[in-house]
């Protein structure tokens, strides 16, 4: 049975396999090539780059065959949420200190699953700030500030 | 006799008093892991990797390679208990060890899989032991050549022998070169990809991968898929096998240890490959197959040695040719270069109590594991009850510490998040992710091998089959190629034919 495009797992991972090569190819394309003798820092990544558009598009010529669906069973508010707070403890990180930014990153990742529930997360993101900040700051004495000086 | 020596060295380096606390949290921390579901070892390597950057380098390797081990120990624990593997490597065991649990036999499983897990470590251990210095003086010898071929073999291998399909592997890995190339040449110091961004001329930081892809990403994919949990847990009463048990097993599991510490070598088969097929031989062997998946105790005994012979043997590669045959031990090898030093045959002899204080390090921990395991199932069961939703949190806390404290910019942190929204799309587009962190891993060296050697031979491409050992390499290179892509040309065919 034939897979509809959209749907078509080999089909999109050529197309992503072909934007990563063509997108190294393109900013690499002012390193000095150089010689197979005396290879430049151009030589190596353009290879790459172009192998990986190669399988690429072997990917994609063989979607028209293939009958492997994308994997179904997406959370978008976990791909949402996840990164979203760990760049959030990023940003804390350099602007309000550990304990905010443990808070944010624990609180706002449990956000991401479906049996949330207000009172066990909160406990949750109670004891575990605590654990860690004895474990990495009194422990092992890393030098990071609780909480930032505004 | 030298190798007694060099055992009784390492034996001392292991037995410090430090070096045995090492021991023990590792094979504690792995234990707890691979009861746990849905954190692998992978992940727990790649997020306790920045607290051992204070640790000497023996210490810290003895540490990661118990937590390597006891994940496998504690995934047979729970598969044998809950029918739930904690690790890929023992979904194998949940066939018959469950059966045999439910028939009130848990303890004897448990013993079993236990004592055969210790004989496959104790033989994987003095494999290495005995392969391990004559690899490496072979190895000594290699120029550039011989190792760029070694490394295209052990890549194409991990590629093709990895699951799922050839050419995405393959990718991953071509992937995964050129992310390693990411920061400044080594030749001439020119950036390359870094965007004009600081943080990104020293290179990606491999633990940036490993936590993004196997730790982020995996949570990710972990939230879209509903919890499973099997409710019947057996008690544990008994733990003694029988005299017919222990007879049963006993060559099962010199049979397992045998095809495990062959599988082990390979680059590629994780464990998984080698406990099926063990399990496959057993049934085969057996007078009575169709005792299988109801119960027998060969089933949990040959699997259970299989994929421990395999989890050691893997560390020949990595030890003597600072080839990394999976994706642990490519955490393995990046850990040794955070030490400060570079891997290949030379460790060896520059740094012997490092290669044999881990080996020693590594018995003395599968023995720890037998004590261990035994007496604590109580407590590991309890900690099975612990829900993944509260899991995870505490997953995400140590990782973005972890990966913070390395470079203390809050940069790594971002990248850090962008792999892990990567690593969810690869696995749902079907690409398996250790290929990519060999590739990472081996990039910088490869380019450079493969620069030395056509300066060396004038910029003749020809010096790869010229030169017999490398020769050697390609042909293996191909022959695995054409092995594994030849049955997908046939059944290619037939399907046309049809």
């Amino acid at each position: 049975m034939k897979v509809a495009l959209r749907d078509n797992q080999d089909f999109w991972s050529g197309v992503m396999l072909v934007a990563i090569g063509a997108a190294a190819l393109i900013i690499g394309r002012n390193y000095p090539f150089g010689t197979s003798l005396r290879m430049g820092p151009g030589y190596f990544p353009a290879v790459l780059s172009s192998v990986l558009c190669v399988f690429g598009l072997i990917l994609m010529a063989k979607s028209f065959r293939s009958t492997d669906r994308v994997e179904a069973g997406w959370s978008l508010r976990g791909l949402i949420i996840i990164p979203l707070s760990v760049v959030l403890f990023g940003v804390m990180m350099t602007h309000a200190g550990f304990v905010p930014a443990l808070v944010v990153l624990i609180f706002g990742s449990a956000l991401a699953s479906d049996e949330f529930k207000l009172v066990e997360v909160t406990l949750l993101t109670i004891g575990l700030t605590l654990g860690c900040v004895a474990v990495f700051i009194w422990g092992l004495g890393l030098p990071y500030p609780l909480l930032a000086e505004f | 006799m030298d190798l007694l020596n060099n055992l009784l060295f390492g034996f001392g380096v292991a037995f410090s008093l430090q070096n045995l606390a090492y021991c023990f949290i590792g094979v504690l921390v792995g234990t707890l892991i691979g009861v746990l579901p849905g954190i692998g070892p992978l992940a727990t390597i790649a997020m306790l990797l920045p607290l051992t950057f204070n640790v000497e380098p023996v210490g810290a390797l003895i540490m990661l390679a118990g937590i390597y081990y006891g994940a496998q120990y504690g995934g047979s624990t729970t598969a044998i208990l809950v029918n739930l593997p904690g690790e890929t490597a023992a979904v194998v065991t949940c066939i018959d060890g469950y059966q045999m649990a439910r028939q009130g036999r848990a303890g004897p499983a448990l013993a079993i899989a236990a004592f055969g897990s210790f004989f496959a470590g104790t033989v994987g251990t003095l494999l290495i032991a005995l392969a391990g210095p004559p690899l490496a003086e072979v190895a000594l010898k290699f120029g550039a050549p011989e190792y760029f071929s070694l490394m295209l073999m052990g890549l194409v291998a991990a590629a093709v022998l990895a699951q799922g399909d050839t050419i995405k592997s393959l990718s991953m890995v071509v992937m995964g070169l050129l992310f390693g190339i990411v920061g400044s040449d080594v030749n001439t110091g020119m950036h390359r990809f870094t965007f004009d961004i600081f943080e990104l001329s020293d290179g990606i930081g491999f633990i940036v991968i490993a936590v993004g892809v196997f730790a982020v990403g995996e949570i990710v994919t972990n939230l879209g898929q509903p919890e499973r949990r099997e409710i019947f847990t057996a008690k544990v009463s008994n733990l003694m096998p029988t005299r017919e048990d222990l007879k049963a097993s006993a060559w099962p599991i010199v049979r397992g240890t045998a095809l495990g510490s062959f599988f082990g070598v390979l680059p590629g088969t994780g464990p998984a490959i080698a406990s099926f097929s063990s399990y496959m031989l057993e049934k085969k062997l057996a007078k009575d197959p169709s005792r299988f998946g109801k119960g027998a105790i060969e089933g949990v005994a040959g699997p259970e040695a299989a994929n421990n012979a395999d989890a050691q043997t893997k560390f020949i590669p990595m030890l003597t040719l600072g080839l990394p045959a999976s994706g642990v031990m490519a955490l393995m090898l990046g850990a040794l270069t955070i030490q400060g030093i570079q891997p290949g045959p030379q460790v060896m002899t520059q740094r012997p109590e490092l290669f044999w204080g881990l080996i020693a390090s590594m018995w003395i921990g599968n023995a720890m594991l037998v004590i261990l395991n035994l007496p604590l199932i109580g407590l590991w069961v309890k900690l099975l009850q612990v829900p993944y939703r509260l899991l995870f949190p505490a997953i995400m806390a140590f990782s973005a510490i972890g990966i913070y404290s390395v470079s203390n910019s809050s940069f790594e942190i971002y990248l850090t998040a962008g792999f892990g929204i990567a690593g969810f799309l690869w696995l749902k587009l079907g690409f398996s992710a250790a290929p990519l962190l060999l590739g990472f891993v081996l990039g910088p060296m490869m380019e450079e091998n493969l620069r030395r050697a056509m300066l060396m031979s004038k910029g003749d491409p020809s010096v790869f089959v010229t030169r017999p050992i490398s020769l050697a390499f390609i042909i293996a290179t191909v022959l695995i190629l054409v092995v594994m892509i030849a049955p997908a040309v046939r059944k290619k065919k037939d399907a046309l034919a049809e």
